[in-house]
């Protein structure tokens, strides 16, 4: 494993990036562990505590209901990331089938799943997730699975780019002479070379799945209160504007800095999986 | 050149058939439909009225059917009517876009206007302090949730500071003012969303910019032109930046469709009555001529503000234009 150790050694390079991995394995630890972390039952109410500000007793102040903030936020995370895979995981999975399959079989083929990409990019996105889910139950899976469907298109992109070239080398052919069936050598020859694309695309992705999932929490259309999201914190915030500036300012610094994290170690990744700039240093 | 406009336009025809045909499938396989919404709340209907309700709006045909009657009118820019007030489709949106396209439309100068300048400047100077002060704006604007900013601008500008209206695009007593009054309050009124409607978007393409000028600042071209001992603006302004400023158009072209989409979102906390407004009270009602309305003229704006940039691409570089296949 020669190359993941240069792959380690040249994100390690980046110290934003190292960061940013710091703080995402934090989250994931306090996702997980969120009972026991959370100094407060996150929908306990308390309404003699009502919209009280940051103290001692609440660090980050309670909500309307007198709920501790703080502790539904350290819950928010487990949401947020919940939604992160599993919705990118979707678009990840469409993506990789729909790019192999253009890339590897081409032209009528491509023609027609590239138009259909084209098709879908031609949506307001947004428009189109918000159609779906407000015809839909609005639940986290929902949202998981409207985020996934409606995400894949990049990926789709990337893996036929990368297929493009790669059908034509050597080792192509090679398999092709051995008498390889067209899946095997689609899944298991050409697309374990076009994974880095894919890993780094896919953590921008949770990022923007992490964003489109507090925006849609925020219009009412995600988690469904009284679970706590990151997104459905900042409605109580914006309809407690005038009085409670917590409820605003600490969960949007939660989406923040996770999502700037996820972003700080995609991009980290990009620069450590490209081959092209290995050796432009020491090595 | 009218060639190369011709095969775009013709490009467009089966995208846009193949968008009313994805719309129409999502929103009408989706289970309920409007005639519950509106009956739900009256215990009184009879299942009698719900079927002559569905007849009304044709929902009791076959879907293949009901598309086809649907395009057929789509055709004569018919959307039918509203399933909440009656009032035909067409007109709600139209009342809607000119204060949408106005917002999209300012908040894209702006980024146009900020944006380039930062990439230009970060790329001739890598690796500076502005370098790298404007890549930690860059990703703190591209993970900053913008309604969230925009609650913070609220407090501040709004709440805390008092000196911007925080709703609507105009004041209640808008009547009794002098036009210049007007232009004034309705500017204050659209500071807040066409700042944040621009916020991201800045850090998007000052990121692109950047890029795209690193890679041409790289080529023997410039090399050439700094080796005849042109100065150095020349050699940025007049040889860098026409040749990086077409990726640049590309990105612009794509952004539309997550401008118009973000507007959904401020518009709602700014009660700005736009085409986000719309379409959030729409899906909220089921109203599905309005829903496929706007989806299919935000696909549309989407694909003119592709066209466009595709021919400024064209424009710019004659490559394009004589090529024989795209």
């Amino acid at each position: 494993m020669r190359l993941l150790r240069v792959i380690v050694r040249r994100f390690a390079k980046n110290k934003l990036s190292v960061t940013g991995a710091v703080i995402v394995g934090a989250l994931i630890l306090t996702a997980v562990f969120a009972p026991v972390i959370a100094p407060y039952d996150p929908t306990a109410i308390d309404v003699y505590n009502a919209l009280s500000p940051p103290s001692k007793a609440h660090l980050f102040g309670t909500d309307e209901l007198g709920r501790d903030l703080l502790s539904r936020i350290i819950w928010g995370t487990r949401v947020s990331l919940k939604v992160g895979f599993v919705a990118v995981g979707i678009a990840i999975l469409i993506g990789v089938v729909v790019g192999s399959i253009a890339g590897f079989y081409g032209g009528r083929v491509d023609a027609i799943l590239m138009r259909i990409v084209d098709m879908m990019l031609a949506f307001p996105t947004f428009f189109l997730i918000l159609a779906v889910i407000a015809i839909l139950e609005p639940s986290i899976f929902t949202i998981m699975a409207v985020i996934g469907v409606t995400g894949w298109m990049d990926v789709a992109r990337l893996v036929r780019a990368e297929f493009l070239s790669l059908k034509e080398r050597d080792f192509v052919d090679a398999a092709r002479a051995l008498g390889i069936r067209n899946r095997r050598l689609i899944f298991r020859h050409i697309l374990p070379n076009a994974v880095s694309p894919v890993f780094v695309a896919a953590t921008f992705g949770v990022a923007g799945a992490i964003l489109i999932e507090s925006g849609l929490s925020f219009l009412g259309l995600g988690v469904q209160p009284p679970d706590p999201s990151w997104g459905n914190i900042l409605t109580a915030g914006k309809d407690n504007i005038e009085i409670a500036w917590w409820l605003s300012l600490f969960p949007g610094l939660a989406i923040l800095v996770t999502v700037l994290s996820y972003n700080l170690v995609g991009e980290g990744l990009r620069d450590a999986l490209d081959p092209r700039l290995w050796g432009t240093e020491e090595e | 050149m009218v060639a190369y406009l011709i095969k775009r336009l013709a490009l467009m025809v089966p995208l846009l058939f193949g968008i009313t045909l994805i719309t129409f499938t999502v929103i009408h396989l989706a289970p309920g439909n409007p005639v519950e919404v509106q009956t739900e709340m009256s215990l009184k209907v009879s299942a009698q009225a719900k079927e002559n309700l569905k007849k009304l709006y044709g929902l009791d045909r076959p879907l293949h059917v009901q598309y086809i009657d649907w395009l057929g009118r789509f055709v004569a820019f018919d959307f039918g009517t509203s399933f909440v007030d009656g009032r035909p489709v067409v007109d709600k949106i139209l009342e809607r876009i000119p204060i949408t396209l106005t917002i999209n439309v300012l908040s894209l100068l702006i980024i146009v206007a900020v944006a380039i300048p930062i990439g230009v400047l970060s790329a001739t100077k890598q690796y500076s302090l502005f370098d790298k002060l404007s890549t930690v704006f860059v990703f703190i604007g591209f993970s900053t949730p913008t309604f969230w900013l925009a609650l913070l601008l609220m407090i501040l500008f709004g709440v805390n500071m008092g000196i911007l209206p925080i709703s609507g695009i105009q004041s209640i007593d808008v009547s009794d003012m002098s036009p210049f009054e007007r232009v004034i309050d309705w500017a204050r009124h659209l500071i807040l969303p066409v700042g944040i409607s621009a916020f991201g978007g800045i850090a998007g393409l000052s990121r692109y910019s950047r890029s795209s000028m690193l890679e041409v600042i790289r080529q023997d071209y410039i090399k050439t032109a700094r080796a005849k001992g042109l100065d150095e603006s020349t050699v940025v302004f007049r040889h860098a930046l026409r040749n990086a400023l077409m990726p640049i158009v590309t990105i612009l072209g794509l952004s539309v469709p997550g401008l118009i989409g973000g507007g959904v979102i401020f518009e709602t906390i700014f009660a700005i009555p736009g085409m986000g407004q719309l379409f959030y009270a729409s899906t909220m009602a089921r109203d599905y001529p309005t829903i496929m309305g706007i989806l299919v003229i935000g696909g549309i704006l989407t694909l003119i503000g592709n066209l466009i940039a595709d021919v400024s691409y064209a424009v710019v570089d004659p490559r394009v234009r004589t090529k024989k296949e795209t």
